[in-house]
Formats: structure tokens, C-alpha cells, sequence
């Protein structure tokens, strides 16, 4: 049948890290369990009842013993959380080197968006040797990415972004869950990454003939929902410039000072007199689009260039 | 007193005793002894655990197709939830709190009764009310968010009767923070002469722990169940971002809360385990103060590790490194207890009776479920073990393997003075082993399954899971038998079991020098304690 596996495969760089730190708490696992299990059964047989009123003779605890079964366990913990510590830091820190893709989690399914234009659904195609950044959200309740075969997961929670990245190391098709129940579909809330070779995935991409790039469909939306009547490339007194916004620095109201990165951008679209240092003369788009043109129109956005390079993207 | 005949008379039982003292129904409804109101509590949680219990067979039944072999997805993941808060809030909560704390805690200090018995009564009351109101959701169709209720599930997008299944839970939270309050205060306030803290049974200084826990804890999650019945009756922007509201505070609330219920759960059963090794070795507890402190530590640190279950839901990785390092500091004192018992068996007189066994197989289940939480603690294993079958199978060894094995031991032990009566043995030890080798059949192979990746709360998995499920659910038909062997032949015990006499197991402590069933006012005369775990030669003691 299915034979008899006990790990999952290992299919990116950072369950290889992972699995050593799993193999070390299994032996220190069984080793304990082991050493409990055998004083216990040793005392259960050495000091057995022999006779019914047996009274065995009496005393206190030992203070060097609970220093000892203190201190040890103490120090083995403190071990394991360093290790710990340090591979789930780089868990959480994508590479600055990574390729984004976007997902969009609601009940129940996955939704994925390419920059470069291709969309899918519950299927997450991918290049291997590439670190990869997924960029999530979701459209209802929290919904969790879990790929088991890259030791990877992470909440997809409603209104605001989190992400995780991966870096497949060998081509294939391994499961997507959705780790986190999130409703009746929950368990039906399955896909596949598809990991494939350079060539392939490049044939991949050259296949899907429909795909505009996220920035273009995201352009025809900053028309289609009257942004552009505001935000010109002059600019209006009283309304932020887009040009060169993304990645520079902002100053709220409060005082504060925050980048302008995707969540700023986000909020500041759908809820924007929450967030932002000029009068609020924006309307609140929350309601009005989904969470799939939001990214489309932050990548919008970010087409406009980096910060210093005033000028806006056509094709 | 009176220790030294013991042996030499054939066991008798008190002409009058508590159980006998008042006939007819309005002698149990309305009583105020604490001793009869364990009872009422025994008979509403046994029922409580028959329905949970009966909902994870279903579960077991249902997994064993990759397709699910009974029922549609949406039925499954009503009985996970419903089988999750009645375990939880309707049977482990109460268990040995108001089931042996109720009996044994003012026997054991040597009082009369609780501090407050007409309020323990309304604990009871209250109880059954909140058990009502929750299974009238159950019948009405059952709640489908998880014992969780994680927001904006809960209070947008879940049709269920969200929420008469949180006003149940909401009601139940009043009882558990009354009967905590009464048990802080009897024991506080009603030791006998010369009762210091220090000689007081571990069990009550577990279940002081507990109450502690019950009375600051409560009122959390009774809190955060109005906000969410605010949201959903008036849409209140609180946990919904549509709303304008942050579904991770949710989290938070119902975390510091819950981690600390978790506590709730299994330190009285630490406590009942530490009575059980003393009297299955006839030796005083070693290192008694450190057992006694671990247990207030850990209700101490309880309050400040619930971020270890939000790891994954982008709260910081700093703050992860807090709660990942304060989730190892509250592994030590569990850690300590285990040591301790096995010490206490080094050079005792280990008997081999039930109480023992079951004790023995707590240590053992304990020390894996306590192991096993170390993979969840660190922040890089938890990436991957996160809401997978290992954490269902973690919780299960702490929570089964450990809180009703304990809740299963002291009530062997304790068995005898609450009836007058002996079970028999040999179905008892086979009940225990059954139990102990079903348990590990049921929630052994989940840890594998957890760590190949098969994700909690899924009606329906990919078919290379399957091998494992049918393993995990044959365990499970072989611990419903454990189960059900003990409610047989206690209900045979009751009525037909031979008489136990005061002290079957020639054990030590308050509850031992008086008959069994105690009488109503418990002593005669005020006893006077000068020693906890006086074992050893009678003229050691004798001061």
C-alpha cells in the first residue's frame, strides 16, 4: 500500500534545519521517558509489597538531588530554545533575494496570484532552488498555509498581510493544507505545490496565455474606481503623490513615522482615515473590492519604481 | 488514636453514615454535606464524559476512511467541537475538583465540612444549569467553530448556535469560580489544630493551585464569550476586521485564559497521583515542599505562556522568543513532580493494587504528554507540528493520559471510603492495563501522523493517512472498553461489593482514621494533625 513512513519528505532548505532539531528532541524524548520508565519499573520490582503490613523505612527529600533535577532540565531547555529560536528566525525572515507570489485564502480555497500575471487556484506552481515569499491574506476567517514537505505554516488572517517563504530543493508535487479550521470546507481546503525546474517553469509561465501582470490589471483598476480622478501624476494640494511613495518613510498624524510598505498601503486604501497624515478626503473602499485587486492595485503602485525614481510605469 | 487495631477486626461498616443518614430525594437535591454533593457531581460528569466519549468514537469510527466512513464534514466537525467543550468544561474542569475535592478536602484538613456548603450546593446547581443550556446547543444542532470560537468565525461567518453553546460555558465558568473560591477559603480558614501549610496532603495543595487558577482565570473567558455574543447579536467591531476589529485579540483573550485551564485540568491530578505513590509505597511524598511549590509555580507561570499557541499567527518573533522561553520555564516543575514520585518508589513498599498501577501509568503517560510539549514550546519545531495530529495527540497524553488517569487512580483509591465498599481487583487491574495499552494505541500513532502533517479537525485526508487512523481508532474501541469495565463493576461495588472497612490500604492521612462512609459531621472529635504522610514506626510519630 502506502508503506510505512514516519517523516514527511524533505523538499525545501529549511526542513533539513528542522528535522535535526526534531531528531534531537525525539532522542532527548526517548531518553527520558526511557530513563523514567526504567527507575520506575526497577523500583516497582525491587521494592515490591512483600508483606501485607510492610512499613519501609522513612525519609525526607534530598537537596542536592532536586538541585540536580532542576539545574539539568533547566539547562537542557535552554539549549533547545536557542536552537529553536534561531531556525524559527530564519523561518520568519525572507531572504531580500525572494520572488513574491500572493495569496488570497477564503472559504475554502486557495487563491494565488503571480506577479507576472498567472493566477491559479488551490495549485501553487513554482520554480526550485528559488526562495520564494508568499504574501497572504484572507477574505473571511483565518486560514493557515501549511506545506508539511517544507516544514512551513503560518496564519492567513483577515485584514491584515503575514508571510513565510520557502526554498524548494528538489521538483515535484507535495501537499498544501489548510492547517487552521476555518469552517465547514475546512479539510477539503487541500491543494498541491508543484515545484518545477527553471526550463519547466518558464514554459509554465509562457503557457498561460490570459495572464496580464498583477501592475496592469491593477492599473485598469485604478482607473475603473475613479483613484486616478485624485491621485494624478501632478498631484492634487491635498493628496498624496503615488510616484516614488513605496518604500519611503511617512509621517502619521500621531506623530509616528511608518514605511510604506504592503499593509500601509492597504489600510490606507480601505480604511484611510485611519492611518494617513493628510485630511481625510478619501472614501473607504472596504466592501468595494476583494482582497485579490487590493494586491493588484498595490502592485500598482509599486510600479511607479522606487523611491526617487518619479515616474509612472506604462506598457 | 486508634491505628494500632486496624488489622485485627474483620472490616466493619457504621450502622449511620452519611450515605444512609437521610432518605429520599430531597435528602441528596437539597443537601449542603459536601460529601453527598461529590456524588451529585460524580453522577452529572459521568454523564458529561459518557457523551463526550460517545462523540470520539463517532470521530474514531468516522477517520477510518480517508473519505470519512459515517458522515459529512459538516456533522464531524460538530461533534470535534462539541466533544472538545464537554470534555473540557463539562467533565475534566469538574472531575476531580468537585468530585474528590468535594469529598476529600474538608475530611483531609479535618474539618466538618466546606466553608460555604449551601454555596457549594449552588455550585452544583449552577453546573447543571450551564450543562443543560449547552447540550440544549447540541441538540438544537451543535456548534461548528472548534472548542476554540476563533474569531471572525465565531462571530460572523459560523451558522450554529454559537451562541447558547457560550452561554452554556459562560454559566459553568460561575460554578468553577464559586466552588474555587470555597475551597481557597476552607482551606485557608478550617484546618484543624496544628495543620500548618506544611502538613497538609499534596492534594490540597494542588487543588488550592487549582482554585487560584479557577478564580482568576474564569472571568477571562467569560468576558471575552460576552464580547463575542456583542459582535454577533450587534455587530460590534471587536474581533471582525470587517468590523474593524483585530480577530488576533480573540487569541490573546481566549488564550490567557485557556493555557491557564489547562492547568486546571491536570494539577489535580498531579495532586491525586502524589496521594496514590504515598500510599502505594506507604512512604511520605520525597521532597514534599518541592512538590508542593511546583505546584504553585506552575499555577503561577500558567498566566504567562499563552502567546506559545499564537506562534504562527504573525505576532512578533520577539514576542515569540518570550512566550517560547516562559513555556520551557513552566516545564521544570512538572518535571520536578515526575522526579520526585519516582524517587518516593526508591526503597518504599510498592504495592501492586489498582491505585498504584494507575499511578504508575500516570508517570509514565505524563512524562511522554510533558515531552512531547517541548517540541510545541520551541518556536522552530512548532512551525511545522503547529495544529497538526502531533498537538492532538500531545494534549491527549496530558489530558487523558494524565488528568483521568488520576481522576481514574483516585478514585480507586478513594473508592472504598466513599461507599464502605471494595471493588474487585482483578477486573480493576485489567481495566487499568486495558486502558493504559488502548490510550497508547489511540494517540501513539498520532504523533507520527502530526509529524508527516496531517492537520487537525479534518473530516476527510490524503489516503497515505490512513494506516495510522485505523491503528489510532482500533486503540480508541479498546479504551472505551477500559472505560466502561469500571463503571460496571463500581455500580456491582455499591451495592454488592464486600465491606471495606476504615483503611483497606493501610494508608496515612485524616480520611483513613475515620469509618468508611464517614459519618455526616466526618470527626467525632477534632482531630489533631502533627505530621503529613506519618508512616513509619507508630513511636516516631507519637509526640
Amino acid at each position: 500500500m502506502y508503506g510505512f513512513p514516519l517523516q514527511p519528505e524533505q523538499a525545501s532548505t529549511l526542513s533539513v534545519e528542522m528535522d535535526y532539531l526534531y531528531y534531537f528532541l525525539t532522542a532527548l524524548t526517548i531518553f527520558f521517558a526511557g530513563l523514567i520508565f526504567a527507575t520506575v519499573f526497577y523500583f516497582a520490582i525491587k521494592y515490591r509489597r512483600r508483606d501485607k503490613d510492610e512499613v519501609p523505612p522513612q525519609y525526607e527529600g534530598n537537596l542536592k538531588l532536586e538541585l540536580t533535577w532542576t539545574i539539568i532540565p533547566s539547562l537542557i531547555c535552554v539549549l533547545i530554545f536557542v536552537w529553536s529560536a534561531h531556525v524559527f528566525m530564519r523561518a520568519s525572515t525572507p531572504p531580500p533575494s525572494a520572488t513574491e507570489i500572493f495569496v488570497v485564502g477564503k472559504q475554502w480555497m486557495w487563491k494565488v496570484q503571480h506577479p507576472e500575471g498567472p493566477r491559479e487556484i488551490n495549485t501553487l506552481h513554482v520554480p526550485v532552488h528559488e526562495p520564494i515569499k508568499l504574501t497572504m491574506t484572507s477574505e473571511d476567517v483565518i486560514h493557515d498555509f501549511g506545506v508539511p514537505a517544507f516544514r512551513m505554516k503560518r496564519d492567513v488572517v483577515p485584514g491584515m498581510y503575514s508571510t513565510e517563504w520557502f526554498e524548494a530543493t528538489k521538483t515535484g508535487e507535495f501537499h498544501l493544507f489548510c492547517d487552521q479550521f476555518c469552517g465547514m470546507g475546512h479539510s477539503h481546503m487541500v491543494g498541491t505545490i508543484v515545484v518545477l525546474s527553471h526550463e519547466d517553469y518558464a514554459r509554465w509561465l509562457a503557457s498561460q496565455l490570459n495572464a496580464k501582470p498583477m501592475s496592469v490589471t491593477g492599473e485598469r483598476l485604478f482607473g475603473q474606481l475613479g483613484c486616478n480622478e485624485c491621485h494624478t501624476p501632478e498631484g492634487k494640494p491635498g493628496v498624496p503623490p503615488l510616484q516614488g511613495l513605496y518604500g519611503t518613510d511617512v509621517k502619521l498624524q500621531n506623530g509616528k513615522t511608518v514605511t510604506a510598505d504592503d499593509a500601509y498601503l492597504r489600510e490606507s486604501i480601505l480604511g484611510p482615515e485611519a492611518i494617513v497624515g493628510y485630511p481625510p478626503n478619501m472614501p473607504t473602499y472596504q466592501g468595494q473590492m476583494n482582497e485579490e485587486e487590493v494586491l493588484q492595485l498595490i502592485a500598482y503602485i509599486k510600479s511607479f519604481g522606487p523611491p526617487g525614481e518619479r515616474k509612472a510605469t506604462k506598457q | 488514636m486508634s491505628a494500632v487495631a486496624v488489622e485485627v477486626e474483620a472490616p466493619t461498616m457504621p450502622e449511620v453514615h452519611y450515605l444512609n443518614a437521610d432518605y429520599g430525594w430531597r435528602s441528596w437535591l437539597f443537601t449542603t454535606d459536601h460529601k453527598r454533593i461529590a456524588w451529585l457531581y460524580l453522577f452529572a460528569i459521568t454523564g458529561f464524559f459518557a457523551v463526550g466519549g460517545l462523540m470520539a468514537t463517532l470521530m474514531r469510527l468516522n477517520l477510518v476512511e480517508p473519505t470519512g466512513a459515517l458522515m459529512e464534514p459538516a456533522s464531524y466537525n460538530k461533534l470535534f467541537t462539541a466533544h472538545g467543550l464537554i470534555m473540557i468544561f463539562f467533565f475534566l474542569a469538574p472531575s476531580i475538583p468537585t468530585v474528590l475535592g468535594n469529598f476529600l478536602i474538608p475530611i483531609m484538613i479535618g474539618a466538618r465540612d466546606v466553608a460555604f456548603p449551601k454555596l457549594n450546593l449552588l455550585s452544583w446547581y449552577i453546573f447543571m444549569l450551564a450543562g443543560s443550556v449547552f447540550m440544549f446547543s447540541v441538540i438544537r444542532g451543535g456548534v461548528d467553530t472548534g472548542w476554540t470560537l476563533y474569531t471572525p468565525l465565531s462571530t460572523t461567518y459560523a451558522n450554529g448556535n454559537v451562541l447558547s453553546a457560550a452561554v452554556g460555558i459562560f454559566i459553568s465558568g460561575f460554578s468553577s469560580i464559586l466552588t474555587g473560591l470555597n475551597f481557597m477559603v476552607t482551606i485557608h480558614k478550617m484546618r484543624a489544630p496544628r495543620m500548618t501549610w506544611f502538613r497538609l496532603p499534596l492534594f490540597i495543595w494542588a487543588l488550592y493551585a487549582t482554585s487560584v487558577i479557577f478564580v482568576l482565570a474564569m472571568p477571562v473567558i467569560a468576558i471575552t464569550l460576552a464580547l463575542i455574543a456583542l459582535e454577533r447579536i450587534f455587530h460590534v467591531g471587536i474581533f471582525d476586521p470587517a468590523l474593524g476589529g483585530d480577530p488576533i485579540l480573540f487569541q490573546h483573550l481566549f488564550w490567557f485564559f485557556g493555557h491557564p485551564e489547562v492547568y486546571i485540568l491536570i494539577l489535580p491530578s498531579m495532586g491525586v497521583v502524589s496521594e496514590l505513590v504515598a500510599a502505594g509505597c506507604r512512604k511520605r511524598v520525597f521532597g514534599y515542599s518541592f512538590v508542593a511549590f511546583s505546584s504553585v509555580s506552575i499555577a503561577a507561570i500558567s498566566f504567562m505562556v499563552w502567546g506559545h499557541h499564537m506562534f504562527l499567527t504573525g505576532q512578533s518573533v520577539y514576542a515569540g522568543f518570550v512566550f517560547s522561553a516562559l513555556s520551557f520555564a513552566v516545564a521544570i516543575p512538572s518535571a520536578i513532580k515526575v522526579f520526585n514520585w519516582t524517587a518516593t518508589m526508591h526503597k518504599a513498599s510498592v504495592s501492586y493494587d489498582t491505585p498504584m498501577l494507575y499511578a504508575i501509568g500516570f508517570i509514565g503517560l505524563f512524562t511522554i504528554g510533558g515531552l512531547t510539549g517541548l517540541f510545541l514550546a520551541s518556536l522552530g519545531t512548532d512551525v511545522h507540528l503547529h495544529d497538526t495530529y502531533f498537538v492532538v495527540a500531545h494534549f491527549h497524553y496530558v489530558m487523558v493520559g494524565g488528568a483521568i488517569m488520576g481522576y481514574l487512580g483516585g478514585m480507586h483509591l478513594w473508592w472504598p471510603k466513599m461507599t464502605g465498599k471494595l471493588y474487585p481487583e482483578a477486573w480493576a487491574r485489567f481495566a487499568c492495563l486495558l486502558v493504559f495499552a488502548g490510550f497508547n494505541l489511540t494517540f501513539g500513532p498520532q504523533f507520527i501522523l502530526g509529524y508527516l502533517g496531517m492537520p487537525r479537525r479534518y473530516a476527510v485526508y490524503p489516503a497515505e493517512f490512513q494506516v495510522l487512523n485505523v491503528m489510532s481508532s482500533a486503540g480508541a474501541s479498546i479504551l472505551a472498553l477500559g472505560y466502561l469495565i469500571p463503571l460496571i463493576y463500581f455500580t456491582w461495588s455499591a451495592f454488592k461489593g464486600p465491606v471495606a472497612g476504615p483503611n483497606p490500604w493501610g494508608a496515612k492521612g485524616l480520611e483513613w482514621t475515620i469509618p468508611s462512609p464517614p459519618p455526616t459531621n466526618n470527626f467525632d472529635e477534632t482531630p489533631v494533625v502533627e505530621e503529613a504522610y506519618a508512616y513509619g514506626p507508630e513511636e516516631a510519630h507519637v509526640g
